[in-house]
């Protein structure tokens, strides 16, 4: 199979199983990609920040970043234009009638299955990134493990106490990060 | 300047100023599209929101082609979706490629390990959101199921979770299965009144 065709139909269908918006694709899509060694688990995190730090939805912009890796400016277009297609072609076919549709029980019992599925499946992806996260080097606590639960808790605390834009909250990791790693090196522990 | 140009453009302009995706985007089409063309109404965007909730794909993707499809057809949706899309396309197309010269350098591999800490953060907290919005829908519109659905639901979260973590089932297979229970159990339930 061509790596265009293979690189379409897998976008396809992760814009298709991707139900509620925000991070509720980042399931599939690190299974997908993981899968085919397109990006590391690293990459896939990393690059959470630069979609979030950029205009666009994430499922748009890691297709085209994937495409590009993968098959150069035209793996980007036929990525982007798979992820896309599905929700492309749902609405399409339901924007005249969608008072009938949404309030149809078969997608009404779809759905009350599906919303909390999609949370069992992040709670799954939250733990394997939180393993690469905390744990990179493998189960040793060592001070970058220290380092990376500080950033994460302070982050944290400051994305639920105060409404501060992920931008911000993303150039402050990256400047803790720094910090904290070159002390690190300068006291010789890494 | 016609209808279909006139789409492209004002979904290019909400595609390069929204920044994270997802909900963000919902003032600047209801902005745009409702307040200042006038090609939608009010309640088309209370619409929208709630169509894209129960269909695939980006918010994003869901509204451009919504709009499009009201004011010119097929064509007009994909002057929208296209435009909604293109400027993250181009600037990712441009950024991929200065993103990979630079990812050798130690200070950028040390900002990284911060910023995957700080991702984790931002993920973790729309996971609170999304478990705690999960069941509590359907306590509001019929209280009387609240413990039965608020049941189904947590036991979704449980089994969807189980089968991914421990049985390492695909996201799509868990997806399909969810889905089919969800129908199997409100169906019936409903009955005509549904």
């Amino acid at each position: 199979m061509s790596i265009y065709f293979d690189l379409f139909l897998m976008f396809f269908k992760i814009g298709l199983f991707t139900f509620g918006g925000g991070y509720a694709m980042l399931p599939l899509i690190q299974e997908e990609v993981l899968k085919r060694n397109l990006m590391s688990l690293d990459d896939v995190v990393s690059f959470v920040a630069v979609s979030e730090s950029t205009p666009g939805p994430f499922a748009v912009n890691i297709a085209t970043y994937v495409g590009l890796h993968s098959a150069g400016i035209a793996g980007s277009v036929v990525s982007t234009l798979g992820v896309v297609l599905p929700s492309f072609l749902v609405i399409l076919l339901v924007a005249r009638a969608y008072e009938k549709f949404r309030k149809n029980r078969f997608v009404e019992g779809a759905m009350t299955g599906l919303r909390p599925a999609v949370v069992g499946l992040l709670a799954c992806a939250v733990l394997t990134i939180g393993k690469s996260v905390f744990f990179h080097d493998g189960f040793v606590f060592n001070a970058k493990t220290v380092s990376a639960t500080v950033i994460f808790a302070l982050v944290l605390f400051l994305s639920l106490k105060k409404k501060i834009s992920p931008i911000l909250l993303i150039l402050l990791s990256a400047a803790l990060g720094l910090m904290g790693l070159y002390a690190l090196e300068g006291l010789k522990v890494i | 300047m016609n209808t279909k140009a006139q789409l492209f453009l004002t979904f290019f302009k909400i595609g390069l100023f929204t920044f994270g995706g997802g909900y963000a985007m919902i003032p600047l089409i209801k902005n745009e599209a409702a307040d200042k063309k006038g090609w939608i109404t009010q309640s088309d965007m209370l619409d929208i929101v709630a169509i894209s909730e129960s269909t695939p794909g980006p918010i994003a993707v869901n509204a451009a082609t919504f709009v499009g499809c009201k004011t010119g057809g097929v064509l007009g949706s994909a002057c929208a979706t296209l435009g909604v899309v293109l400027p993250s396309f181009l600037i990712i197309a441009l950024l991929g490629a200065v993103l990979d010269r630079v990812s050798g350098y130690k200070a950028v591999s040390y900002a990284f390990f911060g910023i995957r800490a700080g991702v984790l953060a931002l993920i973790v907290k729309a996971l609170i959101g999304m478990y705690k919005k999960c069941p509590k829908e359907k306590i509001s519109k019929v209280w009387r199921e609240r413990s039965l659905s608020a049941a189904f639901a947590y036991l979704i979260m449980l089994l969807s979770f189980c089968l991914v973590f421990f049985a390492g089932i695909t996201s799509p297979a868990v997806l399909l299965l969810c889905a089919s229970l969800g129908v199997l159990v409100h169906v019936p339930g409903k009955g005509k009144a549904g």
